[in-house]
């Protein structure tokens, strides 16, 4: 199917009206969220669309909005979409940019057209058509959206923190922060050996006071950690065992009888200096 | 005893472990558990999501909240249907493992939890349920 005369038209003629038309429908709308996005964003990008469509309507094919006249207005509509999922909009408020487009158009069809009844319908019926196509695509970009920030925060949720501190000479800390169930825990392990190896520290502190769960495969990590460790000549103090990790760990039948373990970061700091051979004395003026 | 509130949950990947572990932990803490239990529920939890991920070939877990006269409880039911388990007892031996682990997930969450009970059936997947009661 060709475009639509009567579309093509009036989106040409009446333009700068159906446009402040469509922005009072929105304005109107409880799905508007004047939290979420100020009035001259939703001005800018409703002016921009109607451009978009207008050009594509005058050249295009109102059956296949899949074509390359159609190109700008789904570019424009799909990052409008994954905007407005990432701003937080639901996804009948995202839709409901195109939808309420339908009002305005269907206006101006009738008052243009006039008595002539086939026409209009068919004019009308194309122009509907037009818009609910429109309207899924959002939809799907917005979903595409919705799942791009769900695979963000999933990532960050696997994310570890890990920074491999010098706390002293001969001295590293490790303060393991999040889940170790990603591949990056492997990465982790391996860059506090290195350290070991390039600052020649003869104790490192892994501290999971950060880590929620401490089940076979963390115990696993630690230990084998623990193991290359002794193997370039560190010992390794695991620090931050709170008293029901412990009980955890004893049921899970994970040993760590070979490992020097600690309540706190503080406590193995201290096993470590004395270690080493250096002491913490109080300040000569307060003896 | 009533099942009062009940989730179903999938398991596929290690995002979904950590989430379910998030999901029992939130339980555990509305049912008014101890955190020693919460712990234990949690890390329980923990090793039979990830034998469902690593040998099940992805699966579910259904979390119930039980109810009786006289005790609070929380049930979760991991269930898939993988290549299941040729002979459980051996499985269940601690430092037994086909997957270079320490071997030692279903044997520690049996001894995380108040009831335990595996069912099995070579071809056709496994289904562990696991209970801990207030
Ligand atoms: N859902 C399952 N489907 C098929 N086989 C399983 C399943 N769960 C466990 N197994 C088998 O039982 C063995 C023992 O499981 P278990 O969880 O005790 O140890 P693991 O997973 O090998 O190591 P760990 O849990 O200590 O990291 C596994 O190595 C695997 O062969
Ligand atoms: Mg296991």
């Amino acid at each position: 199917m060709p475009t639509d005369p009567w579309l093509a038209h009036i989106v040409s003629k009446f333009e700068s009206e159906i446009l402040a038309d469509w922005i009072q429908h929105q304005l109107a709308a409880d799905t508007l969220r004047r939290d979420l996005m100020s009035e001259a964003e939703l001005v800018e990008q409703s002016r921009a669309f109607l451009g978009l469509l207008r050009e594509a309507v005058q050249k295009g094919n109102l059956a296949d909005t899949t074509g390359p006249e159609w190109t700008p207005v789904r570019e424009m509509l799909a990052c409008v979409s994954r905007a407005r999922a990432k701003q937080g909009f639901t996804a009948s408020e995202t839709a409901t940019f195109v939808f309420s487009l339908k009002q305005p158009l269907f206006a101006r069809l009738r008052g243009e057209v006039g008595t002539d009844v086939d026409a209009l319908g068919d004019a009308v019926w194309r122009t509907t058509v037009l818009l609910d196509k429109l309207g899924l695509y959002t939809a799907e970009s917005y979903q595409k959206g919705r799942e791009e920030v769900i695979a963000r925060q999933q990532q960050e949720m696997m994310e570890l923190s890990t920074p491999v501190v010098k706390l002293w000479e001969g001295i590293l800390a490790l303060p393991l922060i999040g889940t170790l169930d990603s591949a990056r825990t492997q990465i982790v392990m391996e860059n506090l050996l290195e350290r070991i190896v390039e600052t020649g520290a003869s104790i490192a502190i892994i501290d999971i006071t950060g880590v929620p769960t401490v089940d076979t495969l963390v115990a696993q990590h630690l230990l084998k950690t623990v193991a290359a460790a002794r193997l370039m000549g560190a010992d390794c103090i695991i620090s931050g065992i709170r008293p029901q990790i412990a009980q955890t760990i004893v049921h899970l039948g994970v040993e760590l009888t070979n490992v020097i373990t600690k309540a706190t970061l503080a406590d193995a700091f201290t096993v470590a200096l004395e270690r080493t051979g250096a002491t913490i004395a109080p300040r000569s003026g307060h003896v | 005893m009533a099942v009062v509130k009940h989730e179903t949950r999938e398991i596929r990947s290690a995002e979904d472990i950590v989430l379910v572990r998030q999901a029992v932990r939130a339980w555990a803490i509305e049912l008014g558990f101890r955190l020693v239990d919460q712990t234990k529920l949690v890390t329980a939890a923990s090793e039979l999501a990830r034998n469902i991920v690593d040998y099940g070939g992805g699966g579910t877990v259904v979390i119930e909240a039980l109810n009786d006269a006289e005790r609070r409880g929380l049930r979760l039911r991991f269930e898939d249907h993988g290549p299941g388990i040729e002979d459980v007892d051996t499985a269940l031996r601690d430092g037994y493992t086909t997957g270079g682990g320490l071997g030692l997930g279903l044997g520690g969450a049996r001894r995380l939890v108040n009831e335990f009970e595996i069912v099995s059936a070579p071809g056709r997947g496994t289904r562990v349920t696991i209970t801990r009661w207030r």
